[in-house]
């Protein structure tokens, strides 16, 4: 794996300490490098001035104010070279949302509650094959 | 003409008779009086043929009188007491006659026509009496007649309404079961709504829980190989990390269990103890369980969750699962009112709900705002009305802001203040009296 930087939206604050453990090891020799934001909102002036660093955004649907999908359909709009790679995370069993996900272009999907290694599999793929779909 | 005073006497037993005729008093008069009567034409023959003219009709009158005294003194005659007073001139007119005759034998001769006019006066006098009191009888039998009759209705009225009273009052009970019932299932309606916001609120603590568990036994792996290293600062780093952990891990299990307990609380059937409550954590609460309760029917609804909650907060006396229930309901008609707003499709509309908590002198005052549709003007004074809604049938049951309003002034001693302006926004503002 080379340099990837991830960006983690998710409203929960405690996201943070948990992402950072589990990638403890990726972040330490250097694979991995994590940026998170707590809002829809935040994640987008995040991406006005860094849109070029990210490699990867991991989003959560459900936030109060701009929700996961709202954030996609803007990210989509709005930056197209490169398109950024978005996985989206959601509560178990929501189609809905998983259809409308996918409609507006995510990449890929997640389920909470998150399993890190199916994640950490899902970044080794994309590596791999960088900018493909690494969903099939 | 003495024989008209015997005649009254006679008529006088007669009439007694009559009167006695039908009474239990019968058996015991009524021999004694018929042989009476007889008796005094045997009287008036006896003095007759014994005492002249002269005496006899100053005898008569004394006859007379000693007759209507005995009757006034006979407790049984007492039916009979008005007519004897009509016998007292009959009986003056006589003795005055037999005394006249007696000393001015000259003067009662020279006068002898008036006073056989004035015997049969009397004895008139008698009768027109009898005739008048009949008619007197007459009336006041029509009268009592009538009186029963009244009472009889007056008696058929009361156990109508007697049995109108019970059937009220059996209505009234009814009533209030019901309103009970009615009660119990809009908290259970109200919890159902919970649910969704509920399970959503659980999962993610949990999703914590067992995150946090999960890669501190991977940590403590990692430790293990670190002290093999011989690797002190490295062991420290991950120990604190892992005692970090175990903080979030305990922090997210309270955080559920809070969620367990408030639904708990919520839908027990009653129980009203006032107790010292932090605001601040029971709106914020309850404002994500309304907001992920409706997310859970509309996945496309989005809203912004705005708190202003005053820091430091003292904690208020009231009943903590009441108050939440208010707020409930109101956070769940805000986020309709955005809801429904929101679907009209106006450009550049975002959905905001906003709650704010603030210490005014000695109450405690909750606002909550919503940017959406609004309150008519005409319906403003009929929203806390029970069973007044104006979502479609079925989906409310028009009791939430009627038993909000219990709550907070009838049980709280409180106040609800609305300001709204339709198409615009609507503020509930609560105030609660809190005693420092």
């Amino acid at each position: 794996m080379g340099h990837m930087k991830i960006l983690v939206v998710d409203d929960e604050a405690d996201v943070q300490p948990l992402f950072l453990q589990r990638f403890r090891k990726e972040i330490r020799s250097h694979e991995i490098e994590l940026d998170f934001a707590l809002s829809g909102e935040e994640a987008l002036d995040y991406l006005e001035t860094r849109h070029s660093e990210v490699v990867l955004i991991l989003s959560d649907i459900n936030m109060p104010g701009m929700s996961g999908i709202e954030l996609l359909s803007r990210i989509r709009n709005e930056y197209d070279a490169p398109p950024p790679t978005v996985f989206m995370i959601t509560a178990y069993g929501d189609e809905e949302n998983h259809r409308q996900a996918m409609e507006k272009g995510a990449n890929d999907f997640l389920t909470k509650p998150l399993d890190f290694n199916l994640l950490k599999e899902k970044l080794k793929f994309f590596t791999e094959h960088n900018g493909q779909d690494t969903s099939s | 003409m003495q024989i008209f005073v015997y005649l009254a006497a006679f008529l006088l037993l007669r009439r007694l008779i009559k009167t006695i005729k039908f009474t239990p008093l019968y058996e015991k008069w009524g021999k004694i009086l018929n042989i009476s009567s007889v008796l005094v034409w045997i009287i008036w023959l006896g003095a007759e043929s014994v005492f002249g003219d002269v005496t006899n009709i100053l005898l008569s009158g004394i006859f007379l009188l000693a007759l209507v005294e005995y009757i006034r003194r006979t407790p049984d005659f007492k039916p009979i007491r008005p007519f004897l007073e009509a016998h007292y001139p009959l009986i003056s007119i006589a003795v005055i006659s037999g005394l006249a005759e007696l000393t001015f034998k000259k003067f009662y001769e020279d006068y002898d026509y008036y006073f056989q006019c004035a015997i049969l006066l009397g004895f008139a006098w008698i009768f027109a009496r009898w005739a008048s009191s009949k008619k007197q009888q007459d009336e006041l039998q029509r009268v009592s007649l009538r009186n029963a009759e009244l009472d009889r209705l007056v008696e058929e009225r009361t156990a109508e309404l007697t049995k109108q009273k019970d059937e009220l009052q059996e209505a009234v009970k009814l009533l209030q079961t019901t309103q009970q019932q009615l009660i119990q299932s809009e908290k259970l309606a109200s919890l159902g709504e919970l649910t969704a916001g509920i399970a959503h609120e659980i999962q993610n603590p949990l999703n914590f829980v067992n995150n946090f568990s999960e890669v501190s036994m991977e940590l403590i792996d990692e430790m293990g190989e670190e002290l093999a290293n011989g690797n002190n600062k490295e062991v420290i780093a991950i120990a604190t990390d892992i005692k970090q952990n175990l903080e979030k891990i305990r922090h997210h299990g309270k955080r559920a269990d809070g969620i367990v307990k408030g639904m708990l609380q919520h839908s027990r059937a009653s129980s009203s103890t006032m107790e010292p409550t932090d605001i601040n954590n029971l709106a914020d609460e309850y404002l994500r369980l309304a907001y992920h309760g409706l997310r859970a029917k509309d996945k496309s609804f989005n809203a912004d969750l705005v708190t202003h909650f005053e820091e430091g907060l003292a904690a208020v006396n009231m009943v903590p699962q009441d108050i939440g229930r208010v707020l409930l309901n109101l956070f769940n008609n805000a986020f309709y009112a955005v809801q429904k707003k929101q679907k009209l499709g106006i450009e550049g509309y975002k959905p905001i709900v906003e709650v704010s908590t603030a210490r005014k002198k000695d109450e405690l005052e909750i606002k909550v705002k919503d940017n959406g549709t609004g309150i008519p003007d005409e319906i403003k004074d009929k929203i806390l009305q029970p069973f007044f809604t104006t979502k479609p049938t079925g989906e409310g049951t028009g009791l939430g802001l009627s038993l909000s309003y219990d709550i907070v002034v009838k049980a709280h001693g409180g106040k609800i203040e609305i300001n709204s302006t339709e198409g615009e926004y609507t503020e509930f503002v609560i105030s609660i009296p809190a005693k420092i």
